[in-house]
């Protein structure tokens, strides 16, 4: 029984099966590569929305929140925030800007980060862009 | 223990356990401000409390992925360790880095964290998992060159086993794929997709190597089985491992801006990622069975076991769960997937090293397994750890469906803030069971210090 089955075969496959998967991986990986830019609308990704991301990293949103469904679970999908506001950049301005520095006595609550002007229009505009992108009807529903 | 350089993976054990202890301690205070919101609000908020738990979680693993090494290693190579100084230089300058960077998230906003390290000249930060400061990535992978060199020399001069290459494979791979985290382009869909280069090629790819080559060793040494056997086993398992699990990557490309092809690469791959978890348990049930000695180290073989089993149970059956597109539609960032993570951790990665601890920690003690009462409460701590934890995970898996049910395939859905009121009630009883893990977790660290007639070293 052992006999039909050996441990070099067992390495081969090991062997062989890696690097080919591996390959059609970077094969895909190249397809996928040139098939994005009709996707992620890169056009769009203008310096204030590249540093609407940077802003959006340094106060780890992502700590709290999902985006396009990663992230964290405690708070809101923000991937489509901008639409669920009625494709309102003030309204998510608005939001940020109002949160209570000690919170909100018994309830979750997000941090005041007190952001300028300037870096408040940044986030706006990245989480518009980032609501543009296509995801295949992700998530099902506007509440995410 | 049969060569005195494996000593050096004492310190590393010892630094995984209390790092994996302070990992709980977040973990429960997050789940305290999952019901209680304001709890510990405005000093430290929800997301760093996160970051502290995930990144302790990592850093304990390495930790211990590098103990088990430094342990197996040179009686795999049958030669002492190439230099158990640099062993013992990394640990110190590890520890103290990953204690300056959990300091940093403690004591300084985000925001001034990563002005104070220059996150601006390499912005890598704010990425989930990802969230050190760029200057601690560099320091994790200048320690990890140094570890390689010194396990790799090690294992060039000596005897090369399955087993050793199998481990030295995973390692090289954790940290070349650990570089893509130095990749954060600001097209985010381009960030997400080398982001899981990171996360996914690390737990469902090279980390499953070092996971088979730890078990495979214990297995052999517990029960004495012959090492062809086992070695083709390896063999089979780390393959099935690289071939579904690589292209199963595609199960994150679905809904992230990616092209629609990876619904059906990711589904059929990632649905055949349980196969080599499935392999592993008969496997380890197999050797254990065959077993030609009786080791007096109980508690490592249930160990042993109990990695294979809930390995399966939450990376294959819990993964397999929400890995087909259409269903992964509805599921995909909810309590769900945190169930999963929760189970796919602990079972495979937290257990594996709880595995080697428990094999090694008595032989670097200089005995061959602890006194019957300590492996007794060390048998307690497991069950009270794995059923907690896979209660956690039912509970989170019930908060999960709700949520799924009352937003994403209701008619009229209601605000997310509204749904996390109505499923609270799972979220106490996750933080119940999570109490009940750190009576486990307590559990383990007292056996420890149990006493009694310790089983001598034969060749001692
Ligand atoms: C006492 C037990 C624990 C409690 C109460 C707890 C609680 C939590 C909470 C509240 C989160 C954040 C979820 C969110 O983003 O909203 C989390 C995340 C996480 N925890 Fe734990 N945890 C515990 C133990 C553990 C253990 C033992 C492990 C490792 C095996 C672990 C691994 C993780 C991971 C990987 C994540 C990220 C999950 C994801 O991104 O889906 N936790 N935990
Ligand atoms: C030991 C192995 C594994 C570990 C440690 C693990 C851990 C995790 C973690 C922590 C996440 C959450 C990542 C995030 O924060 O976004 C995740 C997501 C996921 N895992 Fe695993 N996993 C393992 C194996 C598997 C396997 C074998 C499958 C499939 C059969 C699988 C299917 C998935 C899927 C589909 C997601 C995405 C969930 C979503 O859409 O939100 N995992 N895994
Ligand atoms: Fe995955």
């Amino acid at each position: 029984m052992s006999e039909v089955f050996t441990k070099s075969m067992a390495r081969n496959i090991y062997y062989g099966g890696s690097v080919f998967f591996f390959l059609l991986f970077l094969a895909l990986t190249f397809d996928t590569s040139s098939a994005l830019p009709k996707r992620d609308h890169r056009e769009n990704i203008t310096p204030q929305v590249a540093k609407g991301k940077a802003i959006w990293e340094e106060h780890d949103c992502i700590g709290c929140h999902t985006l396009l469904g990663e992230g964290a679970y405690y708070a809101p999908e923000l991937g489509n925030v901008y639409k669920r506001f009625g494709n309102s950049k003030e309204a998510i301005k608005g939001f940020i800007k109002s949160r209570p520095v000690n919170g909100i006595p018994g309830r979750r609550s997000m941090p005041q980060f007190n952001l300028t002007e300037e870096e408040l229009d940044a986030l706006a505009e990245f989480l518009k862009w980032a609501s543009e992108i296509n995801t295949s009807n992700w998530p099902p529903n506007i509440q995410g | 223990m049969q060569y005195s350089s494996q000593s050096v993976a004492k310190p590393y054990f010892i630094a995984a356990i209390g790092l994996f202890v302070g990992q709980i301690l977040f973990g429960l205070i997050m789940g305290l401000q999952y019901v209680i919101g304001d709890f510990l609000f405005p000093q430290l908020p929800f997301n760093v409390a996160r970051m502290v738990h995930t990144n302790l979680l990592i850093v304990w693993l390495l930790f211990g992925f590098m103990g088990a090494s430094y342990f197996l290693v040179p009686e795999e190579s049958e030669k002492e360790l190439h230099s158990p100084l640099l062993a013992l230089i990394l640990f110190w300058v590890f520890l103290i880095a990953g204690a300056l960077t959990i300091l940093g998230y403690l004591l300084v906003p985000y925001a001034q964290l990563a002005e104070m390290t220059g996150n601006s000249i390499l912005p890598t930060m704010g990425r989930e998992f990802l969230e050190q400061p760029t200057i601690t990535k560099i320091g994790i992978v200048i320690v990890a060159l140094g570890f390689l060199y010194n396990i790799g020399m090690t294992i060039l001069q000596g005897r090369k086993t399955v087993i050793n290459l199998v481990l030295l494979t995973g390692l090289v791979g954790l940290a070349v794929f650990f570089l893509f985290s130095f990749y954060n382009p600001s097209n985010l869909v381009l960030d997400k997709y080398y982001w899981w280069w990171v996360v996914h090629l690390w737990v469902e790819g090279v980390w499953e190597l070092i996971l088979a080559s730890i078990l495979a060793f214990v297995l052999i040494k517990v029960t004495g089985v012959d090492r062809e056997f086992i070695e083709k086993w390896l063999y089979v398992i780390i393959a099935m491992t690289l071939i579904t699990g690589i292209v199963g990557t595609g199960h994150h490309y679905y809904w992230i801006g990616t092209p629609e092809y990876w619904q059906w690469w990711g589904s059929i791959f990632s649905a055949m990622e349980p196969i080599p978890f499935f392999i592993m348990t008969i496997f380890a049930f197999t050797v254990v069975n065959k077993r030609r000695r009786e080791h007096p180290n109980k508690a490592a073989v249930l160990w042993a076991l109990g990695t294979a089993v809930t390995a399966f149970l939450g990376a294959g059956v819990w993964g397999f769960l929400h890995t087909l597109a259409p269903i992964n539609y509805y599921t995909h960032g909810t309590q769900m997937t945190a169930a999963h993570g929760h189970l796919a951790f602990y079972g495979a990665y937290v257990m594996v090293v709880l595995t080697i601890i428990s094999y090694a920690m008595p032989l670097l003690r200089e005995r061959v397994a602890n006194s019957n009462t300590a492996q007794v409460v060390e048998m307690w701590s497991f069950w009270l750890m794995t059923i907690s934890m896979i209660f956690i995970t039912l509970f989170l898996t019930a908060a999960g469906i709700l949520h799924v049910y009352l937003i994403r395939a209701a008619e009229n859905p209601i605000p997310f803030m509204v749904m996390q009121e109505k499923v609270a009630l799972f979220y106490w009883m996750r933080e119940g069971a999570g109490v009940v893990f750190l009576i486990g977790l307590i559990a383990y660290l007292i056996s420890f210090f149990i006493g009694g007639e310790e089983k001598e070293a034969a060749t001692a």
